[in-house]
């Protein structure tokens, strides 16, 4: 098994293969497993993931606190009518990433990707990605497996977790996840996927885990919103040729270093940040009756 | 390398919100209730860290009594397990702790069923993972990702070779193994996770080795 992201690029690139496939046949040789079984295992997930984004751009979602829901069909109804100023796939990208993480704070069915408070990102890009760039289910599929495998270095050697290492662990690592399948669903190189996964990553370092109320929603609604933007911008600039000046492995071991120095009241322990704002007291109160803290 | 598989990091299918807190929490209760045995009359539930400070947002004792009741991370009736609980008269006690744990997403969990008791102590380590660190005051950490075999048993020599012996004889490989005792000289556990299923009559085979108190069999959780 691969230990970091050089050593995935390292082992794609010298085989002349793709980061799915190398992710794919390595948890073949971890899990003992055959090859259609880990395929009808995802193939599984993507059809979760499909019905979580359909249902948050069609269906009125509303979560039980009342605080989040029906954002995702308001970016979509806006889209139809309104010249919108930045681009179709973007915005996509955006409401379809809304949709799955409204849907997961109304305690509906979703897949973790890699957690459930950062769930939108991936299947919200892939879903835009799809409407662009009309891939077989096959790739759709891959493109679970390379933001997995990159999901996969992160979580061995940072966290992916908000209550372990903040935002940047768990929003972060699902924007660095899908700018990388983004690029290769794209046609990009493994290592421009490696640097796409870089440039995204460091523009969500130091972000804290804040959650009001402590509920997956408010911010991590639209967090989940600006990862998809920030993935899919990344992505272009990797394509583009752009790449991080400092190496992919040291902004996940700088991520690593900046969640570990972070105090435990932004660690979602909803005691600090958004949270302990006036605003975000008020709604803890409303929502349970008593401060939590 | 604490994630070992893709499914780690895309999954699990689950319901809603938090993957530490919902999905992780469940694990922990549903290891607590297979290592019972069977469903419990009684379940105390303590929750330190962050658990303690959120549980109410993200449903953690929602979820932990789900995992309790043996339901999966994306069953739908996770969400009423409160109520399914009391209508099966299994009475539910919630703490929270201001204990300070080594990781900030820590629960306990005591289980009993009128003859047997259980105390479990698990952590959500992110994603919807989880480790047990303790069980009955042995200390462990387990993934439960494999079928992991429990043996209960004096700590006398030859325990672990008389097991071993028993797997040799059915071609089941050790994937990992930990044993943990508490003193020297009473009661040892053994924990073990193997690569092939576990039939009932390997199970059967190990519990009639002298010495041995207890076996029990944890599928993936």
């Amino acid at each position: 098994m691969f230990r970091n992201v050089a050593e995935l690029v390292e082992r794609a690139e010298s085989q002349g293969k793709k980061i799915s496939q190398v992710m794919i046949e390595a948890e073949i040789e971890v899990s003992g497993r055959t090859r259609e079984q880990i395929m009808a295992e995802m193939h599984r997930n993507l059809d979760v993931m499909e019905k979580a984004v359909r249902r948050g751009l069609t269906e009125d979602i509303q979560s039980h606190s009342g605080l989040t829901g029906g954002d995702a069909k308001k970016l979509q109804t806006y889209m139809n009518e309104k010249p919108f100023l930045s681009g179709a796939t973007l915005l996509n990208a955006v409401s379809m990433s809304i949709a799955v993480n409204e849907v997961n704070a109304a305690m509906g069915t979703i897949v973790a990707t890699p957690t459930a408070g950062a769930c939108g990102i991936v299947p919200g890009t892939l879903f835009a990605m799809a409407d662009k760039l009309q891939p077989t289910r096959e790739e759709m599929v891959n493109y679970l497996f390379t933001a997995g495998a990159i999901g996969y270095c992160i979580a061995n050697n940072a966290f992916i977790s908000g209550a372990a290492g903040g935002c940047q662990a768990e929003v972060g690592s699902a924007t660095a996840m899908a700018a990388a399948a983004i690029v290769e669903m794209a046609g990009g190189t493994p290592e421009q996927s490696s640097q796409a996964v870089g440039i995204a990553l460091k523009n969500m370092l130091g972000l804290v885990c804040d959650p009001v109320a402590g509920l997956v929603e408010v911010p991590c609604v639209k967090r989940n919103a600006m990862g998809a933007a920030i993935a899919t911008v990344a992505a272009d600039m990797a394509l583009a040729g752009i790449r991080s000046v400092i190496p992919t492995d040291e902004v996940i071991e700088a991520m690593y270093r900046i969640g570990c120095a972070m105090p435990n009241t932004l660690k979602e322990t909803a005691q600090g940040g958004l949270a302990a704002t006036r605003t975000g007291r008020q709604i803890e109160a409303k929502v349970f009756g008593v401060p939590l803290t | 390398m604490k994630y070992k598989s893709v499914f780690d990091i895309i999954g699990p299918v689950m319901v809603g919100p938090s993957s530490s807190h919902t999905a992780g929490a469940a694990r922990i209760g549903r290891v607590a209730r297979m290592l019972l045995g069977g469903q419990p009359t009684r379940a105390e539930i303590t929750f330190y860290g962050s658990f303690a400070k959120t549980y109410k947002g993200h449903g953690s004792d929602v979820a932990t009594v789900a995992g309790i009741l043996d339901f999966d991370t994306h069953d739908l009736r996770l969400k009423d397990s409160l109520r399914i609980a009391k209508d099966l008269g299994i009475e539910v006690v919630l703490r929270t702790s201001e204990q300070v744990t080594e990781h900030p997403n820590t629960s306990r969990i005591c289980l009993s069923d009128g003859e047997k008791t259980v105390e479990v102590v698990g952590v959500s380590i992110g994603g919807g993972k989880i480790e047990i660190i303790e069980i009955n005051g042995f200390d462990f950490q387990l993934a439960f990702h494999a079928p992991t075999l429990m043996v209960l048993h004096e700590d006398r020599f030859g325990m672990i070779a008389g097991v071993a012996e028993v797997l040799t004889r059915h071609r089941i490989n050790v994937g990992h193994m930990e044993v943990s005792r508490r003193v020297r000289g009473a009661e040892a556990l053994m924990a073990i996770e193997t690569d092939a299923e576990i039939s009932p009559q390997v199970l059967e085979e190990i519990r009639q080795i002298p010495h041995i108190m207890n076996v029990a069999l944890i599928s993936p959780a």
